[in-house]
């Protein structure tokens, strides 16, 4: 065959040919290049994962998913950062895991003096720093004055020194606050209090994110070891902590930013445990062998917001609310025309509780209940009664419609990735719809806008309540009104009621914990009869962990209670390794991993082969 | 690519040296002129439009609605004091004006500002992020496109025979697959295992933590296999589609009756003679991908916990936290400038006529 026709010189063949091999060459290359370039600089980390099993090293893994926002407390504000702090550093109160009440941490007593303006803290002696070092009162004074002094240190804690007027420690075992007027929430300051000859050294706190030298320093039942940014956090026991070290070897939290991929590792055993469940998980983990589905009641509550008129604190009113919402019996029509146990039952697929004061029940000393008198139950003939009442019939076109001639036309701001939002927007459509009413709903990705400036009539709310109720009710009061309509309040929506606020500062300066749940409790009985917040239900906490791994494990409260984002260390302190079983969960990849480059080796061969054939079969073509 | 046909006839009969001119004012010395005119004008595009991209990325985020300051802190106890501090601290309480000039000054200087929610500089936490989704997407771009390019070509030279029927339809169908639900289903399969199938590969993320050496690219390799696996499934329908279209264009030409009718075997005549033709379009898609590759996939980057810049621009986005977000637009953006220019500098090479 003659080829000389073809120049070799001016072969176009060749440049595919460099292209396609470039092109392979460059995979391999950027392969091997950016696995090794990779900012993993894995020095001296604790060689395991594959091995573990094998080392008999008992590991709890914990599926997470929320990226860490920084791993300095003066920073951190996510939940995933606050519980890292809460596993490394003590606080110094804890709370008792039965029914919430404040229990000793740092500090083994603490009492205010009679003008109840000072706060006197007792703090232990038998709690070291993972360096050695002892913890002291120093230690404690020097975190608080740091908040006070510097506006970066304040970041995420500030609320809880804004009332602090000096703090010292007068020795090493006992801590002084003296505060600018009375605040019965003293027992109960989330704060991690740390080592001050580690953290004085720190320059500039708004930056430091405590990050780059392992193991940090802290005196909580574990020390972090490694953390790498989305990829891991791992921790090891305190062996000297004053509590006892935790049971397990080593405790890893481990990302999975996808709900179904940590639910395939937990079937796996590659996680010991995850979080935050969607009723279908829950039911399809529920059949599976050795795993424990925890259906417990949550910390949040799901309710129903109406804006109250929004204004600031200057009187101005601004927004545009609906102003037939600010008749209460619009309002009480609104919430008897809502079926709540059908919400439970098909929005939430039974994993939830039936909404009726605003704290919820997990929390027993301030839970509270309305009474028979005074319970809005579902009732639609009642509910069209009040509208009624209220001045709004139906016209022909079976409309509800004010004296002044404007329907009972509503928006609701939902929220656009809740679907719980959307499918109950759907059920207050029909059951409002029935009465007359129109309801929009207006699902956003981003609430904050509308919200902030009270443009919308009603809104999907929801919190999450810490063991003391304090902050929750604050956002009710009037002083959490923004000052100016430009400014951003620290207030939910807009509510602003004279009588709640006398409770309010009553129950701030009540030191007796009885006398102030009573008030805390008539606070949610007024917050329920003004009716801007009525509170629909309790989402449960839908979380499952591997009985082959973990034999047993402290839930809050301790009866029936939840595993994740507890007040407290208890989980994974208490959490006692399975006999026997496998518990690093890798010892499937390191099996996997020889067959995986097996397979890679394999494929590289028939690749070589099947360009080599593709060389020689051309070759006489090139000569 | 009606006009193609006439290069590879001009360099087909260019039988033999041409003789030219070694001198400074020859053919060569004005062809290498043109090319470098050709290279100033397009770096010179490039820088312009870089600049365009940096004052572009200030505006554009702040059209977002979304108070960064309320979502950072929703949910969480905060005083009005402290949401007022933080305004401060973010410098969002200046002039809008006086932002932008602060912006382009410290951008101009390299410096991208520091995060609002990781407290830390834009440019160091795109560093720790960019190499994972560089090997990620960047082995799955490569490894697609030569697959794209190898069974398109095929695909038109067969045009209409089962090979080609069996080729696009499954590419298609597969690019079809929405890929989170791909990785999901390969996850479920090779990473739990279902019946005789072993779980092989991890269920996610990068590493297992520890390993050095060769053990670790081993182990990264091993964490790699199955979101490559997901990207070049989904992603290589387009290169196949575009080289087949482009190839089959070619088929008609005159100059490959002319290359037959000169006796050569039919598989030189479409490696030697219509691919080389047909790559331009692809070449410009391909270029086209790579300039994605730094902005990841931010769904696979989700399925299979991929610590890359995907989600790490979600998450910036949520806030939205500004200097990330402006930070990160400009890496996307400049990766896709730079790859742009990269294929227009290599375009003289693959085609002469280009540049002239």
């Amino acid at each position: 065959m003659d080829t000389t026709t073809v120049p070799r010189n001016a072969r176009p063949s060749s440049r595919v040919r460099t292209l396609l091999a470039v092109g392979a060459v460059g995979a391999t290359a950027l392969a091997l290049a950016a696995a090794a370039a990779t900012p993993l600089n894995p020095a001296p980390r604790q060689v395991k994962a594959a091995t573990a099993a094998a080392d008999g090293k008992r590991t709890l893994t914990v599926a997470v998913s929320q990226s860490v926002d920084s791993l300095s407390p003066f920073l951190a504000q996510r939940l995933v950062s606050t519980t890292v702090h809460r596993l490394i550093y003590e606080n110094l109160t804890n709370y008792d895991t039965k029914d919430n009440h404040a229990i000793p941490g740092l500090a083994t007593k603490w009492e205010p003096s009679p003008d109840k303006l000072t706060w006197t803290y007792t703090i232990r002696e038998n709690s070291r720093w993972s360096d050695g070092k002892q913890a002291t009162a120093e230690d404690a004074a020097w975190t608080f004055n740091t908040m006070m002094k510097d506006e970066g240190a304040a970041t995420a804690n500030g609320s809880f020194v804004a009332n602090f007027k000096k703090v010292t420690a007068p020795t090493p075992t006992r801590l002084v606050i003296e505060l600018k007027k009375p605040q019965a929430t003293m027992a109960a300051l989330d704060v991690p209090i740390l080592p001050r000859h580690e953290w004085e050294k720190v320059g500039d706190f708004s930056k430091f994110n405590n990050d780059k030298k392992f193991p940090v320093v802290g005196n909580g039942p574990f020390v972090l070891t490694d953390y790498k940014v989305d990829q891991y956090v791992k921790f090891r026991p305190n062996q000297k902590f004053w509590r006892g070290a935790p049971k397990f070897d080593e405790l890893v939290l481990k990302y999975y930013k996808d709900g179904d991929a940590a639910v395939a590792a937990l079937r796996k055993g590659e996680v010991s445990f995850a979080a935050n469940l969607t009723p279908a998980q829950a039911a399809s983990l529920a059949a599976s062998r050795n795993i424990k589905v925890n259906d417990a009641p949550g910390r949040r509550f799901y309710a129903l917001a109406t804006n109250p008129g929004a204004r600031s604190k200057d009187g101005k009113k601004f927004g545009d609310g609906h102003p037939a919402l600010l008749n209460p019996k619009v309002r009480q029509a609104l919430f008897a025309a809502t079926d709540r146990r059908t919400i439970v039952d098909k929005v939430f697929q039974g994993h939830a509780v039936e909404g009726e004061g605003y704290i919820p029940p997990r929390f027993s000393a301030y839970h509270w209940k309305p009474t028979a008198g005074q319970k809005i139950a579902y009732d639609p003939e009642k509910a069209a009664a009040l509208l009624d009442e209220a001045g709004y019939k139906k016209n022909s076109a079976g409309k509800r419609v004010g004296k002044d001639g404007r329907p009972l036309d509503f928006r609701i701001l939902c929220h656009a990735i809740d679907p719980n939002d959307k499918a109950v927007g759907k059920y207050l459509q029909e059951w409002w719809g029935d009465l007359g009413i129109g309801l929009k709903v207006d699902c956003r990705d981003n609430v904050s806008d509308p919200w902030l400036a009270g443009e919308y009539d009603l809104a999907f709310d929801g919190w999450s309540v810490n063991p003391d109720p304090d902050f929750v009710l604050s956002i009710h009061t009037c002083a959490a009104l923004p000052s100016t309509p430009k400014d951003t309040g620290a207030t939910d929506n807009f509510i602003c009621d004279k009588k709640f606020d006398e409770l309010y500062a009553k129950q701030t300066t009540e030191y007796d914990a009885a006398k102030r749940a009573g008030l805390v409790k008539q606070m949610q009985s007024r917050l329920y009869d003004t009716g801007y917040m009525n509170v629909m239900a309790y989402p449960n906490a839908l979380e499952a962990y591997r009985t082959d791994q973990i034999k047993a494990i402290t839930t809050m409260p301790e009866s029936g209670g939840n595993i994740w984002g507890q007040d407290g260390y208890w989980s994974w302190w208490s959490a006692v390794p399975a006999d026997g079983g496998d518990t690093s969960g890798e010892s499937g990849s390191s099996t996997g991993l020889v067959i995986g480059i097996g397979a890679a080796v394999v494929l590289a061969a028939a690749l070589g082969a099947f360009v080599a054939m593709r060389r020689r079969s051309t070759a006489e073509d090139r000569e | 690519m009606s006009t193609a046909s006439t290069a590879p006839l001009a360099e087909g009969t260019a039988d033999g040296p041409v003789p030219v001119k070694t001198g400074p004012s020859g053919p060569r010395a004005r062809s290498a002129r043109a090319y470098l005119l050709y290279v100033a004008g397009k770096l010179g595009g490039a820088a312009v439009s870089l600049f365009a991209v940096l004052v572009t990325s200030f505006f554009l985020f702040r059209i977002i609605p979304g108070d960064p300051v309320r979502t950072m802190t929703h949910g969480r106890q905060v005083s009005a004091e402290q949401l007022a501090s933080l305004r401060h601290q973010f410098g969002l309480d200046l002039p809008v004006w006086q932002q932008f000039t602060g912006y382009c000054v410290k951008a101009l200087s390299g410096d991208l500002g520091i995060s609002y929610q990781f407290h830390a500089p834009v440019g160091e936490l795109i560093a720790q992020k960019l190499p994972a989704t560089l090997l990620l997407t960047g082995v799955a771009v490569v490894i697609y496109s030569v697959l794209g390019l190898w069974l398109g070509t095929r695909s038109a030279w067969h045009r209409g025979r089962l090979g080609d029927k069996v080729n696009t339809g499954v590419a298609l169908t597969l690019w079809s697959v929405p890929s989170f639900w791909l990785g999901l289903l390969l996850i479920i399969t090779f990473s739990v295992g279902i019946g005789p199938i072993p779980g092989m590969f991890p269920t996610g993320g990068m590493e297992s933590g520890g390993a050095t050496g060769f053990a670790y690219v081993a182990d990264v390799a091993h964490h790699m296999a199955l979101p490559v696996v997901t990207l070049v499934a989904v992603g290589y329908a387009q290169t196949l589609l575009v080289m087949r279209a482009s190839l089959l264009d070619e088929m008609g030409s005159d100059y490959l009756t002319t290359a037959r009718a000169k006796g050569l075997r039919d598989d030189l005549v479409r490696r030697h003679h219509a691919v080389p033709n047909a790559l331009l379009p692809t070449v410009t898609m391909v270029f086209i991908n790579l300039g994605h590759v730094a902005a990841g996939s931010i769904l696979v980057e989700t399925v299979f916990s991929w610590p890359g810049l995907g989600g790490l621009f979600y998450q910036a986005l949520s806030v939205p936290d500004l200097p990330l977000v402006q930070g990160l637009f400009v890496v996307f953006a400049g990766a896709m400038i730079l790859m742009n220019l990269l294929a227009d500098l290599l375009y003289p090479l693959l085609d002469p006529r280009v540049g002239r």
